[in-house]
């Protein structure tokens, strides 16, 4: 990135302008260039997707009529938004009621910045990037209580509060379970935990051991919990708290509580992606066209983060809501503790088997196919006994 | 002007100003809020020494952890955007006294001090030496440090089980 905007100075691209002065402009120029084309489209498609999948399973069809299947949806949703009067509540705290949702937007748009799409896609291969990940989410907590406090309303700041808690509580359990992955690696950049692994399920850091399997699945329970998803979304349970902190929001800033939100769950499916399912590593020496290449391995890791996605809107349309207490006790009676298990079992596993296990890692993708076999197995037979035209159809 | 140096004033000014509110400000909540813009700064300046690890550390621990709960704690509090302090003057002496030795200490440790100076801005990983520095010649501080959190810790718990007080605070 530096090299090409160098390139571009020395061949008088900006009219003799010192660097000084052009760094931070493109710096600011490929900002807004991600953000709107990039994570605007992606959030926006998410939250379709979510709205399609939940229609599904609730057997309706789900929106499909704004562009092709309602892809564009999203986008009447954000014009729509836009257009609506900002209200500002009257006995609120003006000041900190209008920045909180920026601080909120600013939390997870900051994460885009170490995660790796290819093996050339990435905007900074920080050498804390997983570190900087776990951190930087404490921005978005902030902007929850800020936003909880000056709406001057009690839903709202008891949603606030509640958020924080659960994110304050959740990050113990996330941050335990990449532990081991940590360990593995001897590495904290993204881009480096994604070179550990390989192609293969096998060469995967989820069926590496017993210990990283469930290490996975902790980190993803404490990630949904985080980025407040259904059973944890207590934050904002709507037969409690109206809509939690974002009662008092409309128009622009609701969108933006939207964004965040949306966002938040595509970056927890691509950590998910990163740390466990190999990220973007795909057999080489098939071509040795460098775009083709990057192109593929960006496919892989959406298919990848996606599918972490798509079990969090499964998730979200199945199971109902636990109780604040539930929630506290689950984080810290059952996956904190668990956290040490597979932290102390992940350090064992290396001392003894310091190049891995040849035999478990096969065993373990065998068991897990066969667990997928058998489940659409049952699914297919009740859906051909139940004769829904609904589900046969996806594309109505 | 340099790019390091204008990112530097930046910096600073962020971590001053906000500074200056959270000690300025009548309304408790602005001064918990202003907190984030002083622990920003900070991590921002850390990362600009390229020490990155510390950075992180810095947002996770004093944004996630302190700065959250000191929220936690304001929020709670009944009335708190009108606290009616009767007598404003009280403080200003010892204020002026502990301001005046804290800023001599300072200036004079950083005239004595002998600041390393690198022709080229160093900027590589951090953390594994951290971690052999924390667990070679250094393991001592750190684990009389990790003995004293742990007492907080269980200390924390044994305060707020309300079965493990006598019967005489239950009433």
């Amino acid at each position: 990135m530096q090299s090409f905007i160098d390139g571009l100075i020395a061949s008088g691209a900006f009219g003799g302008l010192p660097a000084e002065a052009v760094y931070p402009a493109m710096m600011f120029l490929f900002a807004s260039l991600v953000v709107f084309g990039f994570v605007l489209p992606l959030v926006t498609i998410t939250i379709w997707l979510e709205r399609r999948v939940w229609s599904r399973i609730q057997s309706r069809v789900g929106p499909n009529r704004v562009g092709p299947q309602g892809v564009l949806q999203g986008l009447a949703d954000g014009v729509k938004n836009i257009l609506k009067e900002d209200v500002v509540p009257d006995a609120a705290d003006r000041p900190l009621f209008v920045f909180a949702p920026y601080l909120l937007v600013w939390g997870f748009l900051a994460t885009f910045v170490v995660i790796p799409f290819s093996s050339a896609l990435v905007i900074a291969d920080l050498n804390v990037g997983i570190l900087y990940i776990v951190a930087i989410v404490a921005l978005s907590a902030v902007g929850v209580l800020m936003a909880g406090w000056a709406s001057n309303n009690k839903w709202s700041l008891l949603g606030g509060i509640r958020s924080a808690a659960q994110v304050v509580s959740y990050e113990i359990p996330a941050g335990l379970a990449l532990l081991p992955v940590v360990l593995l690696t001897g590495t904290l950049s993204t881009q480096g935990i994604i070179q550990a692994q390989g192609w293969a399920p096998w060469d995967w850091f989820l069926f590496h051991s017993p210990f990283t399997f469930i290490a996975a699945f902790a980190f993803y329970i404490s990630a949904l919990a985080e980025t407040n998803r259904t059973p944890f979304d207590i934050p904002e349970a709507e037969s409690e708290l109206v809509a939690g902190f974002a009662t008092e929001y409309s128009g622009f800033r609701f969108a933006l509580f939207f964004l965040a939100e949306w966002g938040s769950l595509y970056v927890t499916g691509a950590i998910m992606a990163v740390l466990f399912l190999g990220g973007w590593q795909i057999p080489t020496g098939w071509t040795n066209n460098t775009v083709v290449l990057n192109i593929a391995q960006l496919t892989v890791f959406f298919l990848k983060a996606y599918f972490w996605v798509f079990l969090a809107m499964w998730i979200r349309a199945t199971l109902p809501r636990i109780r604040v207490d539930q929630m506290m006790s689950l984080c810290w009676k059952y996956l904190v503790p668990l956290g040490f298990v597979n932290l102390v079992g992940t350090a064992v596993w290396m001392v003894i088997w310091p190049e891995g296990n040849a035999f478990v890692p096969y065993l373990m993708v065998v068991g897990t196919l066969a667990l997928i076999v058998i489940f659409f197995r049952r699914v297919l037979y009740h859906l051909r006994r139940a004769k829904p035209e609904l589900y046969f159809n996806p594309a109505i | 002007m340099p790019l390091e140096a204008l990112v530097f004033y930046l910096l600073a000014a962020l971590t001053i100003g906000s500074a200056l509110i959270v000690a300025g400000s009548h309304n408790l909540v602005y001064s918990a809020f202003a907190l984030l813009g002083t622990f920003m700064g900070v991590a921002g300046l850390y990362a600009l020494l390229a020490a990155d690890f510390v950075a992180v550390i810095q947002v996770m621990l004093y944004i996630g952890g302190i700065l959250v709960l000191i929220l936690f704690a304001v929020m709670l509090t009944h009335r708190i955007a009108d606290v009616e302090v009767s007598n404003r003057t009280v403080g200003r002496i010892p204020a002026a006294l502990i301001l005046g030795i804290v800023g001599t200490v300072m200036g004079v440790c950083i005239g004595a001090a002998e600041w390393v100076q690198h022709a080229e801005p160093v900027v590589e990983p951090t953390t594994s030496g951290i971690g052999e520095a924390f667990l070679g010649p250094y393991i001592l501080p750190f684990e009389l440090a990790s003995v004293v959190l742990l007492v907080a810790l269980i200390g924390a718990v044994v305060v707020s089980r309300k079965e493990l007080r006598g019967p005489m605070v239950d009433g």
